[in-house]
């Protein structure tokens, strides 16, 4: 699937629910079903900047497709990076750069975030398209 | 207060603070240090978040000049016990510097009867604007320290060869001063003397008992800071949740308590933990308030289990 497509199906999941109690219940979900990250790439270097609570990302690149996988001390967070990690993952390096990122904003997570989760998402994609760019310059 | 102190301490010159002290009472002493080649050391606590007074007794000599410690920790609540600190700091010739924030709020402070030589407290802690607090002196070590700010209002006789210093309270005072912030610091602090102190201490420590009950019913939570003093702040964890995912919800369920470090990060380095959930109760809290946040707790750990 496109990112594009996936997207569209995040935010669709998230229109089903009524209220944000609902929403988070199900991000939760989502942190569990989270690709993890192998304990040896859960190093100081693989820590995200700008996350109240400890988030790690690796970046690895299979064919012409690049893998993510996380992890985070908080169960939250988890769901966050989890979603991102379902529409980015699997991807061409290409396509997730130039990837519009707008469907956080129609599932309505940024303003259901304390300021300072929200600057943690934002620090989020900003590293998943930084791998993206540094594995893209790899292909080229 | 950091800044007057570069002029009086020395290379080899001790200064003790306490382990669970806010950063803003660790770095400017820190870089005080740096400064003049002085020596911070730590007076140690315990796992109930209390100070060890007799390792405190070890660590004083007469290299000890300056004694820094909170009268109440932010992140635990702990009342210490300052007017041993303070008796014991004197006994080696050291000043004592005591940050009152948290205090300042839930306790009458009277500051000669403490026998302190500084004093501090912020205004927004205690129902006042921010940007404007207040420190105490002893006349003697105000007289001591020089100005830290040079400019209009604090001079008594300016030429371009020498300037003299006002009398104080203004040498400490240059240019304009927060004139709004310390009228409605005024404002504030005759509001709770008119509520009285020891109305809201009696108050708050009741609602601290019942909050602490509480909370101790539900499986698995730990409250960090167990002294018998202590002023009514509930930091706590529930094992195997991070605070930030309690705090997320609990936020959304309109219950406002800090989540993190609480800018105290030796004192969650000292329990091996990222940071905690905070409740601080305040005298126009209420058991229903109480409630309110124990249900938000048990729903929070039900989600997050």
């Amino acid at each position: 699937m496109k990112i594009e497509e996936i997207q569209d199906e995040i935010v669709e999941e998230f229109s089903m629910f009524d209220d944000w109690m609902q929403r988070y219940e199900y991000m939760i979900e989502l942190g569990k079903s989270l690709p993890l990250i192998e304990e040896q790439y859960k190093t100081e270097d693989n820590i995200i900047k700008g996350c109240q609570s400890k988030v790690w990302v690796h970046a690895e690149l299979k064919g012409d497709k690049l893998i993510f996988t996380a992890d985070s001390d908080a169960i939250i967070t988890k769901g966050i990076i989890a979603i991102l990690i379902r529409a980015f993952s699997n991807q061409k390096p290409m396509d997730i750069i130039e990837a519009n990122t707008d469907f956080i904003d129609k599932i309505g997570l940024k303003e259901h975030l304390s300021p300072t989760r929200a600057n943690g998402l934002v620090s989020m994609i900003k590293q998943l398209k930084l791998y993206a760019v540094a594995y893209q310059t790899q292909l080229n | 207060m950091a800044n007057g102190f570069t002029s009086i301490l020395t290379k080899g010159d001790e200064l003790l603070v306490s382990a669970m002290e806010h950063h803003s009472n660790i770095v400017p002493w820190q870089m005080l240090c740096e400064r003049t080649g002085a020596i911070l050391k730590v007076i140690p606590m315990n796992h109930e978040g209390e100070l060890l007074i007799e390792e405190y007794t070890k660590l004083l000599s007469g290299n000890t000049k300056l004694v820094v410690c909170n009268h109440v920790s932010n992140a635990l609540g702990t009342i210490n016990p300052i007017e041993s600190i303070i008796s014991l700091a004197h006994e080696v010739g050291a000043a004592v510097l005591i940050d009152g924030a948290q205090a300042a709020p839930h306790i009458k402070i009277d500051v000669q009867k403490l026998n302190v030589d500084f004093y501090t407290v912020s205004a927004h802690k205690i129902c006042g604007p921010t940007g404007v607090g207040m420190l105490f002196g002893k006349e003697e070590w105000l007289t001591k320290l020089p100005p830290y700010q040079g400019g209009g209002e604090m001079i008594a006789e300016v030429t371009f060869e020498k300037t003299t210093y006002a009398e104080l309270p203004h040498k400490f005072e240059a240019g304009t001063p927060n004139i709004c912030g310390g009228i409605a610091f005024g404002a504030a602090l005759d509001y709770m003397n008119s509520v009285g102190f020891e109305a809201i201490a009696g108050y708050e420590k009741e609602l601290l008992e019942y909050a602490t009950k509480k909370l101790l019913a539900i499986e698995g939570l730990r409250i960090y800071g167990t002294s018998e003093h202590k002023t009514p702040v509930i930091s706590f964890n529930i094992e195997g949740i991070h605070p930030y995912d309690i705090g997320t919800i609990l936020d959304k369920l309109g219950i406002a308590v800090r989540t993190g470090h609480h800018c105290a990060q030796p004192v969650m380095d000292y329990f091996k933990i990222p940071g905690t959930v905070r409740a601080s109760f305040s005298f126009y809290n209420t058991r229903e308030e109480v409630d309110i946040l124990v249900e938000g707790v048990k729903k929070a750990k039900q989600m997050l289990s």
